[in-house]
Protein backbone atom coordinates (compact mmCIF):
# COMPACT_ATOMS: atom_id res chain seq x y z
CA UNK A 1 0.00 0.00 0.00
CA UNK A 2 1.47 3.34 -0.73
CA UNK A 3 -0.52 6.91 0.13
CA UNK A 4 0.50 9.78 -1.95
CA UNK A 5 -0.24 13.40 -0.64
CA UNK A 6 0.87 16.98 -2.38
CA UNK A 7 0.78 20.00 -1.43
CA UNK A 8 1.59 23.60 -2.14
CA UNK A 9 3.17 25.75 0.37
CA UNK A 10 2.52 29.79 -0.08
CA UNK A 11 5.48 31.97 -0.18
CA UNK A 12 5.44 35.01 2.65
CA UNK A 13 2.69 33.15 4.47
CA UNK A 14 3.40 32.74 7.57
CA UNK A 15 0.64 32.35 9.64
CA UNK A 16 -0.36 29.75 7.75
CA UNK A 17 3.43 27.82 7.58
CA UNK A 18 2.95 24.72 9.04
CA UNK A 19 -0.54 23.51 8.00
CA UNK A 20 0.83 20.57 5.61
CA UNK A 21 3.13 19.53 7.99
CA UNK A 22 -0.31 19.40 10.25
CA UNK A 23 -2.19 17.35 7.90
CA UNK A 24 0.16 14.46 7.56
CA UNK A 25 0.39 13.98 10.91
CA UNK A 26 -2.59 13.55 11.23
CA UNK A 27 -2.95 11.28 8.09
CA UNK A 28 -0.32 9.47 9.48
CA UNK A 29 -1.85 9.43 13.51
CA UNK A 30 -5.22 7.59 11.71
CA UNK A 31 -3.04 4.85 10.45
CA UNK A 32 -2.16 4.24 13.37
CA UNK A 33 1.90 5.51 12.78
CA UNK A 34 3.99 4.96 16.07
CA UNK A 35 3.78 8.42 18.04
CA UNK A 36 7.80 8.97 17.54
CA UNK A 37 7.66 7.92 13.88
CA UNK A 38 5.10 10.81 13.48
CA UNK A 39 6.87 13.20 15.56
CA UNK A 40 10.26 12.34 13.33
CA UNK A 41 8.24 13.51 10.14
CA UNK A 42 5.97 16.33 11.61
CA UNK A 43 9.46 17.62 12.96
CA UNK A 44 11.37 17.66 9.75
CA UNK A 45 8.73 18.51 7.50
CA UNK A 46 7.84 21.32 9.29
CA UNK A 47 11.16 22.65 9.01
CA UNK A 48 11.37 22.16 5.82
CA UNK A 49 7.81 23.57 5.41
CA UNK A 50 9.16 26.93 7.42
CA UNK A 51 12.16 27.07 5.39
CA UNK A 52 10.23 27.25 2.22
CA UNK A 53 8.50 30.00 3.29
CA UNK A 54 11.28 32.48 5.07
CA UNK A 55 13.79 31.46 2.04
CA UNK A 56 12.42 30.68 -1.33
CA UNK A 57 8.81 32.19 -1.10
CA UNK A 58 6.90 28.80 -1.19
CA UNK A 59 7.09 25.66 -2.90
CA UNK A 60 6.00 21.95 -2.96
CA UNK A 61 5.44 19.17 -1.12
CA UNK A 62 5.22 15.43 -2.19
CA UNK A 63 4.52 12.56 0.71
CA UNK A 64 4.12 9.31 -0.16
CA UNK A 65 3.32 6.88 2.93
CA UNK A 66 4.71 3.32 2.24
CA UNK A 67 4.45 0.06 4.55
CA UNK A 68 8.28 0.22 5.52
CA UNK A 69 8.39 4.56 6.66
CA UNK A 70 7.70 7.79 4.91
CA UNK A 71 9.00 9.78 2.18
CA UNK A 72 8.98 13.73 2.20
CA UNK A 73 10.24 15.64 -1.04
CA UNK A 74 10.17 19.25 -0.75
CA UNK A 75 10.47 21.46 -3.93
CA UNK A 76 11.11 25.24 -4.21
CA UNK A 77 12.28 27.71 -6.89
CA UNK A 78 14.43 29.80 -4.42
CA UNK A 79 17.80 31.11 -4.61
CA UNK A 80 19.67 27.60 -3.93
CA UNK A 81 22.00 26.98 -0.93
CA UNK A 82 25.42 28.56 -1.68
CA UNK A 83 27.46 25.97 0.68
CA UNK A 84 25.53 23.08 1.84
CA UNK A 85 28.16 22.40 4.13
CA UNK A 86 27.85 25.48 6.17
CA UNK A 87 24.43 25.24 5.94
CA UNK A 88 24.34 21.94 7.89
CA UNK A 89 26.42 23.38 10.96
CA UNK A 90 24.09 24.39 14.04
CA UNK A 91 23.67 27.75 14.17
CA UNK A 92 24.47 29.24 10.64
CA UNK A 93 21.63 31.25 9.32
CA UNK A 94 21.22 33.85 6.41
CA UNK A 95 17.64 34.27 7.72
CA UNK A 96 16.47 38.22 8.64
CA UNK A 97 16.13 39.92 11.94
CA UNK A 98 12.84 40.01 11.42
CA UNK A 99 12.29 35.94 10.74
CA UNK A 100 14.60 35.59 14.15
CA UNK A 101 11.69 38.18 15.82
CA UNK A 102 9.15 35.52 14.76
CA UNK A 103 10.92 32.95 16.11
CA UNK A 104 12.97 31.22 13.64
CA UNK A 105 16.46 31.36 12.01
CA UNK A 106 18.72 29.98 14.46
CA UNK A 107 20.38 27.64 11.98
CA UNK A 108 19.09 24.17 13.34
CA UNK A 109 16.35 23.87 10.65
CA UNK A 110 19.12 21.54 8.15
CA UNK A 111 20.92 20.13 11.01
CA UNK A 112 17.83 19.23 13.13
CA UNK A 113 16.09 17.88 9.26
CA UNK A 114 18.83 15.64 9.36
CA UNK A 115 18.74 14.72 13.15
CA UNK A 116 15.03 13.41 12.77
CA UNK A 117 15.53 11.09 9.72
CA UNK A 118 17.03 7.95 8.55
CA UNK A 119 17.89 9.46 5.35
CA UNK A 120 18.15 13.07 4.13
CA UNK A 121 19.27 14.41 0.74
CA UNK A 122 19.65 17.83 -0.93
CA UNK A 123 19.70 18.81 -3.99
CA UNK A 124 20.47 22.56 -4.75
CA UNK A 125 21.30 25.01 -7.94
CA UNK A 126 21.65 28.76 -7.12
CA UNK A 127 19.61 30.79 -8.96
CA UNK A 128 16.86 27.66 -9.27
CA UNK A 129 15.82 26.00 -6.41
CA UNK A 130 16.36 23.22 -3.83
CA UNK A 131 14.97 19.79 -3.75
CA UNK A 132 15.07 18.65 -0.21
CA UNK A 133 13.86 14.31 0.08
CA UNK A 134 14.03 13.02 3.74
CA UNK A 135 13.22 9.25 4.56
CA UNK A 136 11.78 7.96 8.00
CA UNK A 137 11.77 4.68 8.09
CA UNK A 138 8.71 2.71 10.30
CA UNK A 139 11.46 1.09 13.05
CA UNK B 1 2.30 17.82 38.01
CA UNK B 2 -1.54 17.59 37.14
CA UNK B 3 -2.29 20.89 35.40
CA UNK B 4 -4.55 22.45 37.98
CA UNK B 5 -1.22 22.55 40.18
CA UNK B 6 0.80 24.27 37.63
CA UNK B 7 -2.04 27.01 37.41
CA UNK B 8 -2.06 27.09 41.03
CA UNK B 9 1.76 27.53 40.99
CA UNK B 10 2.18 30.12 38.38
CA UNK B 11 -1.27 32.14 38.94
CA UNK B 12 -2.04 31.49 35.45
CA UNK B 13 -5.08 32.35 33.71
CA UNK B 14 -7.10 29.58 31.43
CA UNK B 15 -6.92 31.34 27.83
CA UNK B 16 -7.95 28.46 25.73
CA UNK B 17 -8.69 24.73 25.83
CA UNK B 18 -9.84 22.20 28.84
CA UNK B 19 -7.93 22.03 32.13
CA UNK B 20 -7.29 18.31 32.39
CA UNK B 21 -5.58 16.24 35.18
CA UNK B 22 -5.19 12.94 33.63
CA UNK B 23 -1.73 13.98 32.60
CA UNK B 24 1.33 14.17 34.88
CA UNK B 25 3.86 16.68 33.54
CA UNK B 26 7.30 16.06 34.52
CA UNK B 27 9.28 17.92 32.67
CA UNK B 28 9.31 21.54 30.40
CA UNK B 29 11.08 23.45 27.62
CA UNK B 30 11.52 27.31 28.02
CA UNK B 31 12.42 29.30 24.73
CA UNK B 32 11.36 31.94 22.47
CA UNK B 33 13.04 30.55 19.85
CA UNK B 34 10.64 27.82 17.70
CA UNK B 35 13.77 26.46 15.91
CA UNK B 36 15.73 25.34 19.50
CA UNK B 37 11.74 24.44 20.34
CA UNK B 38 12.32 22.18 17.09
CA UNK B 39 15.65 20.79 18.22
CA UNK B 40 15.98 20.28 21.93
CA UNK B 41 12.10 20.03 22.83
CA UNK B 42 11.09 16.40 22.06
CA UNK B 43 9.53 14.69 25.28
CA UNK B 44 8.75 17.43 26.89
CA UNK B 45 4.44 18.53 27.35
CA UNK B 46 5.00 22.08 28.57
CA UNK B 47 6.29 25.37 26.78
CA UNK B 48 6.46 28.58 27.92
CA UNK B 49 7.16 31.29 25.97
CA UNK B 50 7.12 35.01 25.03
CA UNK B 51 6.23 34.48 21.41
CA UNK B 52 2.75 34.76 20.77
CA UNK B 53 2.29 34.16 16.78
CA UNK B 54 0.38 30.93 15.36
CA UNK B 55 4.35 29.05 14.80
CA UNK B 56 4.46 28.72 18.38
CA UNK B 57 0.89 26.67 18.11
CA UNK B 58 2.55 24.62 14.98
CA UNK B 59 5.62 23.99 17.19
CA UNK B 60 3.73 22.57 19.80
CA UNK B 61 1.48 20.65 17.46
CA UNK B 62 4.60 18.96 15.96
CA UNK B 63 6.58 18.11 19.56
CA UNK B 64 3.11 16.36 20.64
CA UNK B 65 2.74 19.22 23.54
CA UNK B 66 0.21 19.62 25.81
CA UNK B 67 0.16 22.80 27.48
CA UNK B 68 1.82 26.44 26.44
CA UNK B 69 1.97 28.71 29.31
CA UNK B 70 2.70 32.62 27.61
CA UNK B 71 5.00 34.27 30.47
CA UNK B 72 5.44 38.15 31.08
CA UNK B 73 1.27 38.99 30.97
CA UNK B 74 1.28 38.02 27.03
CA UNK B 75 -1.86 36.88 25.82
CA UNK B 76 -1.78 35.90 22.25
CA UNK B 77 -4.34 37.07 19.15
CA UNK B 78 -7.69 35.79 19.24
CA UNK B 79 -6.92 33.88 15.43
CA UNK B 80 -4.02 32.00 17.65
CA UNK B 81 -5.50 30.87 20.40
CA UNK B 82 -8.06 29.82 17.96
CA UNK B 83 -5.28 27.43 16.29
CA UNK B 84 -4.52 25.87 19.31
CA UNK B 85 -8.44 24.90 20.53
CA UNK B 86 -8.25 23.28 17.38
CA UNK B 87 -5.28 21.66 18.15
CA UNK B 88 -6.36 20.54 21.14
CA UNK B 89 -3.55 22.54 23.02
CA UNK B 90 -4.39 24.18 26.39
CA UNK B 91 -2.87 28.05 26.18
CA UNK B 92 -1.82 30.12 29.59
CA UNK B 93 -0.80 33.31 30.40
CA UNK B 94 1.08 34.16 33.67
CA UNK B 95 1.89 37.97 34.83
CA UNK B 96 5.34 36.29 35.96
CA UNK B 97 8.22 36.23 33.43
CA UNK B 98 10.38 32.94 31.92
CA UNK B 99 12.87 32.97 34.68
CA UNK B 100 10.74 32.70 37.79
CA UNK B 101 7.84 30.10 36.09
CA UNK B 102 11.27 28.33 35.36
CA UNK B 103 12.30 28.61 39.27
CA UNK B 104 8.75 27.83 40.74
CA UNK B 105 8.19 24.67 38.50
CA UNK B 106 11.96 23.42 39.19
CA UNK B 107 11.25 23.77 42.90
CA UNK B 108 8.21 21.67 42.50
CA UNK B 109 9.88 19.13 40.76
CA UNK B 110 9.44 19.80 36.95
CA UNK B 111 12.74 19.15 35.26
CA UNK B 112 14.20 20.11 31.65
CA UNK B 113 16.05 18.62 28.94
Amino acid sequence: MTLQYHYTVPGDDFVHAGEASGHLKGVLRQLGYPGDTIRRVAISMYEGEINMVIHANGGEIDAEIDDRGVTVTLRDQGPGIPDVEKAMQEGWSTASDEIRSQGFGAGMGLPNMKKYTDRMQIDTVLGVGTAITLRIDLH
Amino acid sequence: MKMTEIISLLDARLLCGAVEDDYEFDSAFASDMMSDVLAYGQGQALLLTGLLNQQVIRTAEMLDMRCIVFVRGKVPADEVLSLAAEKGITALTTRHGMFTCGGLLYQAGIRGV
